[in-house]
């Protein structure tokens, strides 16, 4: 029985193997006959369509993105431009109609046939942009003879506005036409030659955000080129807007008190890491950089000492100096080498077997506490906790700080800084740590390098006492019709784990620099607002103490780091002046101008923006800070 | 122990589930042949059709080919485990892929919206694509061990039915529309191929009708929708997917005869066709070889598919043949899907043509189908 159904139910699957194959067979016979419709019937009509000189594909750029600061101020934004494109498959003659759009236009000659050259290998159909951003002028000329020019045609692009000039320009960078290393990289795949791409700063680090989605129009155009109708067309995307966390109004402020000088500021909310003020001066014209730049604003840029195209903030890296006292201080406290009642004596200079290392005051600081020791920036008191500490607990306790790496902020290029340990020394140079080098590295000398972000974050870290939140300049995403589609939200990225004790010690001790006599920080003082704040003045080149004279590359950075308000902190900022020479006099007004600014915004509006009562507080603070300090506002000097 | 290593105590796996020398001697040349052949042809079609992108590292046509190396290497390990082993191991199998597929929609849930995790994105591909080859086992154990009279009953299909409708809701969920598709197609032909009563085709028709209105009004998702209006009317959109028929249609049918020359398409060189090396990639082939290749290629595609009837024909146990019908259903399935979309008979839904279409996804499923062809015609003369 069951022999018999087994034997009955493989006849039966035979046989319907048989009717599959039928069915098989007779579907791909649809499929040939289909085929045959398409391909033998109607080939004509199709040929037709498909021939070279029916279809066309206009693409249509999407308009980018704007950046706007933290109030929704514009900082940069759009406005049309136009562009000569030829469509190679319709030019009857190459050389003739270059030599008559170079005639008609003033084009240069070369540069298009460089730009024609560029995109040989390219569909024929798709225009080559042969000059960008023409004039409204050079429009009328190409609408004029477009008969006589077939092939030629204008397309309008939105080309980038940035409201401000220069300002913020490293945070806001710049757009340019697509390099050839750009076209064959990752993440470009969908990109085009003659497509603008962010180069630096927002501009390149939201590109995708900004960028939208570009569109195109597929016409359906006669012999001449005269369009008889769109086959299909799909819209450009509007890229998605930035918001930054930057305040304008701070911003602005900060590069106004740099003036000429070179360097960087950075202001910090302590409670979430949003950067309020990115500077890095001096900056230059991100619009400039879209069109063609001219030969000599180019070489101008590269040939400034004080190095314009270079993002300071983030990518300048240097000796923080006596700002770095705050961390050694901690590390004493935290491993009970020192505390309140500590004291030090201080003569001038300070001995480690047969070299010598100087205080910036040659005179002595006599008996020194903590407090003292940083209201004075006494070197001596930290070359002999740091001799007792060693380098790789001062190390340890920068690191916790997360110095020596990069923050994560949202811009490329970031620079790491370098916080030296005994272990890295063997590394890098296959030499043991000396003791003597531990002495520098005390005061934010020697191998130690910092960028200014992480001084800002550094100093926000001790203003909240150990909770470490990204930097970030990103607020918010939102869409071309202003509609939030993503929040940053802080993020903490480490914390340290020093006592609220040690903290406080060395925050009264900051407290001092700014706010009572003696204090190297003076000039950042406000009235109405307590600020705690650390100078610093670090060593480009080992020179004798010839103040007068020395060449500018050879002076040293004068850097200084704040919080504000002293009890209950909510900016931090950080800044350095290249080359600037005393943390106290050159770093701390700028520091002072940035956190008015701040606290000037925070004030409720006022209804007659005319009384401008900024201009009128502004010189009172700093004509009191003058007098006050005078005699001691020369700032901190490191060892010899 | 023994529940786990089943094959253990079995008569017909008493060969040791790694080859047999003598099977050797077996090797299926023609399917191997077959496969080869459309293989390289695909592959010179990837050339083709990826001249006009700009490139970034390895070209497509070389990584295809690593593709195939390495499909036709999983295919030898299929072929050299014993099918029967699979038998066993369905029901497990098929509740691991069940479980890949929770945790896809699970883990793609909560990676939606940040770009980076799109390299996760590929991973979802996988559990949807194994789950074709898993119906098939799961479908031939459950009907192997089945056994009715005049063919099946309603009461018969439900339990089937319900291992189908399982993963090919999850599937749709996540959202792969074709790979849903596919496995339902897949899983309907071995039940057809087992036999319903005509009563059960009837009853099955008036429930599937209600259902696909309800999940045209709920589970589609509008862009699925659109996909499938605007077959039904390529006029109807101009801004969308439509512009992928028509330029397809141009296509194919501007290649006339004889075609326009290898690399000569101007539609494709021109990359007007959306997706050309990947689903796309026939219309690319027709446009440039005409009618004349497109026969070359349905004949070689056909004569694989008749194949596979002829090793499930000749297969002696009913599980071997049920597996080769629904191997083959899976090939035949795409074939014909994606042709039908190239040529504008079905919506465009995102089905690879096997071994044509540029991809590893693709290509190694497809050669783990070929991998059990190889395996049950290899084992014909066991028995």
């Amino acid at each position: 029985m069951k022999e018999r159904r087994f034997v009955r139910e493989v006849v039966e699957s035979k046989q319907r193997i048989l009717i599959l194959s039928f069915v098989v067979g007779a579907v791909f016979f649809l499929l040939l006959m289909r085929l045959w419709h398409l391909q033998i019937l109607r080939s004509d009509d199709y040929r037709e369509m498909s021939e070279n000189n029916r279809l066309r594909f206009v693409p249509v750029a999407a308009s980018r993105g704007a950046i706007l600061d933290r109030n929704g101020k514009v900082l940069v934004s759009n406005r049309p431009s136009f562009s000569l494109a030829v469509v190679p498959q319709e030019v009857l003659d190459k050389e003739s109609l270059l030599t008559q759009l170079s005639a008609l236009l003033g084009l240069e000659r070369a540069e298009m046939d460089e730009r024609w050259r560029k995109s040989m290998g390219r569909a024929k159909y798709y225009p080559i942009v042969l000059a960008s951003n023409i004039t409204r002028d050079q429009v009328e000329i190409l609408e004029e003879n477009r008969l006589r020019l077939p092939g030629v045609e204008i397309e309008m692009k939105p080309v980038r506005e940035y409201s401000n000039g220069t300002l913020a320009s490293h945070l806001l960078g710049y757009i340019s036409e697509i390099s050839e290393k750009e076209l064959n990289a990752e993440g470009y795949e969908e990109y085009n030659s003659g497509d603008y791409v962010g180069k630096n700063g927002i501009e390149r680090a939201l590109e995708m955000e900004l960028h939208g989605d570009d569109g195109g129009r597929q016409l359906e155009v006669d012999a001449r080129g005269r369009v008889l109708r769109t086959i299909s067309e799909t819209y450009p995307t509007v890229g998605n807007s930035v918001v930054l966390t930057i305040d304008s109004a701070i911003q602005k402020q900060a590069e106004q008190a740099f003036g000429e000088q070179a360097g960087a500021a950075v202001a910090m909310n302590i409670n979430n890491g949003e950067i309020l003020a990115f500077v890095s001066n001096p900056g230059f014209d991100p619009s400039l950089f879209s069109g063609k730049l001219p030969a000599d604003i180019w070489k101008g840029y590269l040939e400034d000492k004080r190095r314009p195209l270079e993002n300071k903030a983030l990518s300048g890296q240097y000796p923080p100096g006596s700002t770095f006292k705050v961390i050694t201080a901690l590390a004493g406290l935290n491993d009970n080498r020192i505390d309140d009642s500590t004291s030090v004596n201080c003569d001038g200079a300070y001995t480690l077997g047969t070299s010598t290392f100087k205080c910036w005051n040659k005179k002595g600081h006599g008996t020194t506490s903590l407090r003292k020791s940083l209201r004075e920036s006494c070197d001596v008191y930290y070359y002999q906790l740091g001799e007792k500490l060693g380098v790789d607990k001062i190390a340890a306790t920068a690191k916790a700080f997360k110095l020596g790496a990069p923050m994560g902020v949202e811009l490329q290029n970031e620079k790491s800084g370098l916080i030296p340990t005994s272990e890295w020394k063997q590394k890098r140079f296959g030499k043991r740590w000396f003791h003597g080098e531990t002495l520098p590295v005390a005061i934010g000398q020697g191998y130690v390098l910092t960028t200014p972000i992480q001084l800002a974050s550094m100093i926000a870290t001790v203003a909240n006492e150990g909770t470490i939140y990204r930097p970030h300049l990103v607020k918010r995403i939102v869409d071309a019709d202003g509609k939030p589609l993503r929040e940053t939200k802080p993020e903490v990225i480490g914390t340290t784990s020093f006592s609220k004790e040690s903290y406080r010690l060395v925050k009264q001790g900051l407290y001092a620099v700014v706010n009572e006599s003696g204090g190297t920080g003076a000039q950042a003082r406000l009235y109405d607002v307590k600020v705690a704040g650390k100078t610093g003045t670090s060593q480009v080149v080992k020179m004798r103490d010839s103040k007068q004279g020395t060449p500018y590359q050879f002076r040293d950075h004068a850097l200084f780091v704040a919080f504000a308000p002293f009890d209950k902190p909510e900016i931090a900022v950080a800044v350095v002046i290249e080359h600037g020479e005393h943390g106290g006099s050159a770093a701390a007004p700028i520091a002072g101008r940035i956190l008015r600014a701040y606290f000037d915004g925070k004030k409720p509006p006022r209804k007659e923006p005319s009384a401008a009562p900024k201009a009128t507080e502004e010189p009172e603070v700093d004509e009191k800070a003058a007098t006050l300090e005078e005699s001691q506002d020369s700032g901190d000097k490191s060892n010899d | 122990m023994k529940r786990l290593l089943p094959w253990k105590n079995r008569k017909t796996a008493e060969t040791s589930p790694m080859i047999d020398r003598r099977l050797l001697t077996n090797i299926d040349w023609i399917l191997a042949g077959l496969v080869v052949t459309v293989c390289l042809l695909g592959i010179m079609n990837i050339y083709s059709a990826t001249t006009p992108y700009k490139m970034v590292g390895t070209a497509y046509f070389i990584k295809q080919f690593y593709w195939m190396l390495a499909g036709m290497t999983i295919s030898m390990l299929v072929c050299s485990i014993d099918y029967h082993l699979l038998e066993d191991l369905s029901y497990w199998l098929y509740g691991f892929l069940i479980l890949l597929l929770l945790v896809v929609l699970l883990v793609g849930r909560s990676t939606m919206g940040a770009t980076r995790w799109l390299d996760l994105g590929l991973f979802n591909i996988q559990p949807s694509e194994l789950m074709k080859i898993v119906i098939i086992i799961t479908f031939a154990r459950f009907f192997n061990n089945y056994h009715s009279v005049g063919g099946l009953t309603v009461g018969d299909v439900l339990f089937p039915l319900g291992i189908l409708a399982l993963p090919a809701a999850l599937i749709m969920k996540q959202p792969d529309l074709g790979t849903a598709i596919l496995v339902i197609l897949i899983a309907l032909s071995m039940t057809f191929y087992i036999g319903p009563r005509w009563t059960t085709i009837v009853t099955f028709i008036c429930v599937t009708i209600p259902v696909a209105w309800i999940g045209w009004a709920y589970l589609l998702r509008p862009y699925q929708k659109n996909r499938v209006l605007d077959f039904l009317n390529p006029e109807r959109s101009r801004l969308g997917s439509g512009y992928h028929i028509i330029q397809s249609k141009i296509a194919v049918g501007s290649g006339g005869i004889a075609g326009k020359g290898y690399i000569q398409g101007t539609q494709s060189q021109l990359r007007f066709l959306p997706e050309q090396h990947t689903d796309f990639a026939f219309s690319v082939f027709a446009e440039e070889w005409g009618f004349v290749g497109c026969l070359v290629l349905i004949i070689l595609y056909l004569s694989l598919v008749l194949w596979g009837l002829n090793i499930a024909r000749r297969c002696n146990d009913r599980f071997g043949g049920l597996l080769a019908v629904g191997v083959t259903a899976m090939l035949f399935w795409h074939i014909v899907i994606n042709m039908g979309m190239v040529i504008g008979l079905f919506p465009v839904v995102g089905v690879p043509l096997p071994f044509f279409s540029y991809g590893g996804t693709s290509m190694i499923t497809s050669m783990v189908g070929i991998g059990l062809l190889q395996s049950i015609s290899m084992r014909r003369f066991m028995f």
